[in-house]
Order: structure tokens, then sequence, then C-alpha cells
């Protein structure tokens, strides 16, 4: 049994959480203990919050989902600013957080009748018909409306930060502190390029910050190693490289013609101009559709990582997984390093998705793996309570009469994930659909160039792979950069072409199959000479 | 590849299984990683040559003879994919595995014998670990069992866990 104290993890095998100073923040007026580093949301889920906000017009209740900023259900009033990702955000003692939808408070709101009847009484589009008569009207009915839905109140305080402006120049900028993009900037800096690279988050390491296990691959892939203790390494491989400069808490918000827009630490707007730019921006994590399933408890699989294996906190009693993938399987296994318990598996396909070794681990433990199920809907009123599952038929339909109730506080989608790729697309990127590559995906050379001459793709923004092809990925792209630039002569020339060729051999099993054929969907042609 | 459907291998999907002989012998890698991953850990890892694998996608195939017992492998395998079984004198069987769960095992602890689908098959005694903080946070735990237990016990618990499933 693990240890819990105020819903955060007081021990863990495999992670030594170093809690930082006691801080007190105020939700909706009631202190709440928290530590430094830790999120608003974190801070808040780990006291017992779980409706963080209401849906606009059926005043349903939201839990955060993503953890990672991506999704938007966790937004609240932090100090007077209006819609702010609580999962984003750090606390900070004396912070003021307040829910912005529901009345009284979203957890308890009064408004959540309208769940049933709102289409009678409101029907869809209408408040463009209603209440137009005057302005005044108009301008009263606004207000509350917007009050009504939970967009938030205008901010009541005005910025009293100083702004600031700061231009920059260099041979790469890598947008992205993941595995990916972390590869890029080693590979780019090492043979003399002078490398920027940003992340938005306060860390680097994307990902793999909550990849407590151990990798698979190659002793020279860092097999073995895990997932956490990679990112510190590939930190410190990038902290010895004195022409590269690494930009944290720094988003870039748009790439015009080699030049990009970025904010540092929310003050801070950076020009940033580059000769060569690398995205490697991720991935975000799909949902799926069944009844409910905007319930708070039912959250991502990687939201549920970041709870437990960055905060260390607690996300709940018992767990349904859905999903087979490594991603679903390997987080089994993490809960129950954590204490949790897991009801099930469930697995639409006929088969487990991920390796059989990561289910193997679980099933040996006593959790059954259902194939061929899905989840048809999660049951409970503010938070889940259950779930129902069923099992599916050749034409994945599901089958009478085996509904099966499954007890859990939380469910978990481990469905797959989703190319972060908003940048490329306006960056002007040509982009296909691929599905064995995750979704919209840049056109790319073998370099992993894309169609916008100097703009690279490395990990899952090119494709969902996993981080061991992200890390190969940013090599071959930082290199590619850098020989294009003129650094590092005859051996980076060498070094690209191992590159490339490590990259193969590692696709060459059956689980690099489907990649290999989604690539030949996107790769372009034209052999690139260098 | 019906053991996808499972999550667990039946009888006939095992490998070969050592000779009770060999078994006698000293202890011996068991390796159940049947499926074409790129992995090759226990390949690498071991000094004398006993793990077969040509390319980093081909399941890993252990020559019992050539295997020393030294288990580099199985300190480093991240699918928790390999046992290190034995035969004593007294008749005695001994399985070693990975374990990454809290309370950390002692010698001499009661654990719960689980077998490849979670059910309770009996109950055994550490009579040896290798503690985590020396091999990364993964110990290496070595139970005393029935000899013919051997192959079917794949996971411990504590007796007294609270967290059984
Ligand atoms: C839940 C989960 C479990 C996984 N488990 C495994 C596993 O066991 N083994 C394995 O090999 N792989 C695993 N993976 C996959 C692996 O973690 C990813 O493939 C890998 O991290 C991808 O690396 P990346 O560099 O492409 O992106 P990421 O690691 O996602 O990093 C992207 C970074 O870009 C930053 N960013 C995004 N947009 C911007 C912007 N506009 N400005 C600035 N910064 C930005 C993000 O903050 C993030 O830090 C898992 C992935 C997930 C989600
Ligand atoms: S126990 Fe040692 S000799 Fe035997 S397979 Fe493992 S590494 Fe090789
Ligand atoms: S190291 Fe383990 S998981 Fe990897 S191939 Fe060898 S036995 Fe399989
Ligand atoms: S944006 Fe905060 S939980 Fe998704």
């Amino acid at each position: 049994m693990v240890r819990i104290e105020n819903g955060r993890l007081q021990e863990h095998p495999i992670i030594d959480f170093e809690r930082k100073k006691e801080v007190t923040i105020y939700f909706n007026g009631k202190p709440i203990k928290a530590f430094e580093g830790e999120t608003v949301a974190a801070a808040l889920y780990a006291a017992g919050v779980r409706v963080f906000s209401r849906s606009f017009r059926w005043h349903r209740p939201r839990g955060f989902f993503c953890a990672i900023g991506k999704c938007s259900a966790c937004m609240m009033e932090v100090d007077g600013v209006p819609n702010v990702r609580t999962c984003k955000v750090y606390v900070r003692d004396g912070m003021q957080i307040r829910t912005q939808s529901g009345f009284p408070s979203a957890e308890k709101d009064a408004f959540s009748i309208l769940d049933d009847v709102i289409d009678l009484v409101f029907p869809h589009g209408s408040h463009y018909k209603k209440f137009t008569s005057t302005k005044a009207v108009r301008n009263f009915m606004l207000k509350r409306m917007r009050k009504f839905t939970g967009f938030g109140n205008p901010p009541k305080v005005v910025y009293g930060g100083n702004a600031e402006y700061e231009r920059i120049d260099t041979d790469v900028l890598v947008i992205g502190g993941g595995p990916g993009g972390m590869s890029a900037a080693i590979n780019a800096g090492k043979y003399g390029a002078k490398v920027l690279l940003v992340d938005e988050n306060p860390f680097l390491g994307g990902q793999l910050v909550k990849q407590t296990h151990r990798f698979f691959g190659s002793a020279k892939h860092r097999a073995g190693t895990r997932g956490i203790k990679i990112a510190k390494i590939l930190e410190d491989e990038l902290s010895k490289l004195e022409n590269v400069d690494v930009r944290k808490e720094t988003r870039v918000f748009g790439i015009y013609n080699g030049e990009a827009g970025a904010v540092q630490g929310g003050e801070k707007l950076l020009r940033i101009k580059a000769k060569k730019i690398v995205v490697a921006t991720g991935a975000y994590e799909r949902t799926l559709i069944f009844e409910n399933n905007d319930l708070p408890g039912v959250y991502g699989a990687g939201g549920v990582q970041t709870l437990m294996n960055v905060y260390g906190i607690k996300p709940g009693d018992m767990g349904l997984i859905v999903g087979s993938g490594n991603v679903g399987l390997i987080l089994t296994y993490q809960l129950m390093q954590a204490g949790v318990n897991v009801a099930a598996i469930v697995e639409a396909m006929p088969r487990i998705g991920g390796y059989f070794v990561h289910a193997a681990k679980v099933r040996r433990l006593g959790v059954p793996i259902y194939v061929r199920h899905t989840i048809l809907k999660a049951i409970g009123k503010n938070s889940v309570e259950a779930a129902i599952i069923a099992q599916l038929d050749d034409k994945w339909q599901p089958i009478p009469g085996t509904e099966k109730k499954v007890d859990c506080d939380f469910i978990c989608v481990a469905v797959g994930l989703s190319p972060t790729h908003e940048l490329l697309y306006q960056a002007g990127c040509q982009m296909k659909f691929v599905p064995e590559l995750g979704g919209m995906v840049p056109l790319r050379t073998k370099y992993n160039e894309t169609t916008v001459s100097g703009l690279y793709v490395a990990g899952d923004v090119a494709g969902i792979e996993e981080a061991t092809a992200a890390i190969m990925e940013g090599r071959i792209a930082g290199i590619h950069a850098a020989v294009m630039l003129g650094y590092g002569g005859d051996e980076a020339k060498e070094e690209l072409d191992e590159a490339v060729k490590d990259l193969e051999e590692f696709r060459a099993g059956p689980f690099g199959e489907k990649i290999i054929c989604g690539l030949e969907k996107c790769v372009l042609e034209s052999e690139v000479t260098i | 590849m019906k053991y996808l459907e499972r999550g667990y291998l039946e009888k006939d999907e095992l490998p070969p299984f050592p000779s009770r002989e060999r078994l006698m012998k000293k202890s011996v890698a068991y390796i159940e990683c049947p499926q074409p991953i790129p992995c090759s850990p226990c390949y690498e890892s071991c000094p004398a040559d006993a793990v077969k694998m040509e390319n980093i996608n081909d399941p890993p195939e252990v020559d019992y003879e050539k295997c020393t017992g030294c288990m580099k492998c199985i300190r480093v395998c991240p699918g928790l994919a390999i046992f290190m079984l034995r035969i004593r004198e007294d008749g005695k069987g001994e399985v070693t595995l990975q374990y990454e769960f809290l309370p950390w095992l002692k010698k001499g602890d009661r654990v719960k014998l689980l077998n490849r689908k979670g059910e309770e098959i009996g109950e055994g005694v550490v009579n040896w670990v290798l503690p985590p903080e020396r091999n990364d946070n993964t110990s290496l735990v070595r139970v005393e069992v029935d000899e013919n237990l051997i192959f079917d016990v794949r996971a411990i618990r504590p007796v007294g866990d609270i967290n059984e499933g």
C-alpha cells in the first residue's frame, strides 16, 4: 500500500516527489493547501474538487480532461483574469481562484436543471433573435447571458506588468522541448549551429516527464532507461552546448516567413528570426464518443499520468481503462504502482493493441482485459460512479444482453493521439490526412523537411509514434538543418545517412509496418540532395 | 497470436522448457516475450551469448546450455518478461522475478503466488532480493515455491496486501 496524505502520494516505488513550499490558495473563497510547483488544477484535484466548470448551454458538470492545456475543460478565473486554463498555471500563495460558470458555484449549480429543460425555454439560436428590441436591453441581456454561459467576466484588474519586446536572430529555432525537439536542438547544436529551443512548459521533456517505465529499443537508444531519466539525460546534453539557448515558459503562436512570434513568461513578446525552424510540438489526446463522456472522472490517459506521475496526486480508487494500446497498458501498471486499483481494460479491437509484454504484466496482477468490448456509458451525477461496458459483434455493434456494470470512480480514455499541427497549417505546410499517423500530418522529405522550405518536423507532430522514434527524427531534422546551413562538413553528412538508416531499421518490425505504410502516403518522392 | 486476445500465454504458447537436469544445475533465464517488438536489452546485456536475436524486432530465444544464470538480462528487461528458474537439490523450486511495488519485499516475507492470469496458486517465501536502489528501482525477488509451480508462478503479492484485485 502506498501512503496518501491530502490526496497526495507520500511514497512511490519509482518516483521521488520533492514537494516545495506549502502555500494557501483560495477556491471560491475557501482556503486550500497546495505546494509550489503544482498547477492550480492539480492542487484543486488533490483537495477533492472534481467539477471545474459547467458547459455553456446545458450547465453540465465538467472536470479536467487533458491536464496539459489542450482541452479547455478546466477554465476558471484566476486573480481576476477570466478563462485561465488552470492545468497550465502554477499556484502562488494567496491566489484567488473562482469557477466562472454555475450559480452559486460550478459544483453546486442551481442552473444544472437546464440540462433537462433548456431546449424548451431557450431553443438553439434564440440569443440571436430574442432581447434585441433596443440597445439597452441587448447590452443588459448580453451581460446576463455571458455570466450564465460561463464565458467569464471581463477582467476586473488592469494588467500591471511590464510588457517587454525582444528580437532574436538564430540559425535554428526548435519549437517544443519534448524528446523530438531536444534531440533536434542537440544535433543541430553539436555541429555548431546557433540554436534556440523554446517550450511552453516550465520544464523540458514533453510527454517523457510522466513515463516512469523503462523504455524499449536497443541500448544505443537508451532502452532499459526510464522515460523520466531520458528527459534528464537529453537536458544535460543540451546544457553542455553553449550555442544552444533554451527558453522555457515560451509559447510560439505563429510562424511568418521564417520568423516566429512567441510569448515568454506571459509578459515578453519575442520576434525570432530563424534560418531553419523545427516544429516538434507533440500531440494531444483523442476522446471517444459514449454517453456521459463529459462527466468529471472521464479523463485522458495522459491527463491521469500527469496528475499522478508529475504531481503525485492520486486520481481515484478504482479506474477503468478504455483502450489497450501501450499508453493504456502502461498507465494501468503505473496506477497499480501508485496503489490505485484497475477494474478492467476494454478494447474494441479483437486483440490487444500494445505490446504483449505490457499486457502480460498487468494481466498477471489480475486486471481483466476485455477485447471486442467497448464502453457504452458513464454513470454518475457530478462525477463518475460506474460505467457500462458491452461486447461488440463483427460489425462493431454492442451485443444486447452483454452489458456489464463496472464500479469505478474514474475512466481513462486511452484511444490514441492526434498531432498538434496548428502551427504547420498556419505556416502554410501542405497537410494530408493519414490515419496510420494519427490524423493530419505534413508532407515531408525523408529528412523531415516540409513543403515550406527550411521548416522541419520531428516527433509526434509528424505522425504519432513514440519517444525513441521522436528522438531519431529530431536527430535527422537537426543534422539536416545544420548541414544545409554549412555546418559539420562530411562528418555531419555521414551521420545524417546513418541516422536515416537507424530509423529505417527501427521501423522494420511489425509495429513499424503501420508507420511505414502511413509514411508512404506523405513522404515526398523528390530525392533531396545534400 | 491468440495470446494477444488474452494478455497471457497458454501452455502451448510457452517457449520450450529447460530440462530438469539443466534446472538442477543452476538457475536459468526463461523468457516469455513471443511478439516481435523493437527491443533488445536482453540480447545486448548477455555476456554468454545465450540470447539469440538476429534483428532488433526478433523475439529472443535462450540457449539454456549457454546461459550461466548471471541475471544480467533480468535486471534490464523493460517488459518484465524474464524469469530466472531453478530446482534445488532438496527438490524445492525457485523463481526470480522483477518487482516494482511498495512495500518493497525482504528476505523472509511470505507472498501469495499468482499465475499468468492473476489467479492465486499458493504461497511462497522470499529467500533473496536485489534491493531496488541497486537496480534503478526495479527490485529482483526470488521466491521459494513447489517444484511443479516454477512454470506457473509469474507474479507475487505480499500476504495481507489490501490492494488485492
Ligand atoms: C500518455 C502517453 C504515454 C506514452 N508512453 C510512451 C512510452 O511508454 N514509450 C514511448 O516510447 N513513448 C510513449 N509515449 C509517446 C512519447 O511520449 C511521445 O511519442 C513523445 O514524447 C513525442 O515526443 P515529441 O517531442 O514529439 O512531443 P512531446 O513529448 O509531446 O513534446 C512536445 C512539446 O512541445 C511543447 N509545445 C507544444 N506546442 C508548443 C508551442 N506552440 N510553443 C512552445 N512549445 C510548444 C509542449 O509543451 C511539449 O513539451 C507516450 C505518449 C503519451 C501521450
Ligand atoms: S542469465 Fe545471463 S547468461 Fe543467462 S541469458 Fe541472461 S544474461 Fe545471458
Ligand atoms: S529485453 Fe525483455 S522485453 Fe525486450 S526483447 Fe528482451 S525479453 Fe523482450
Ligand atoms: S486544458 Fe486544462 S484540463 Fe485540458
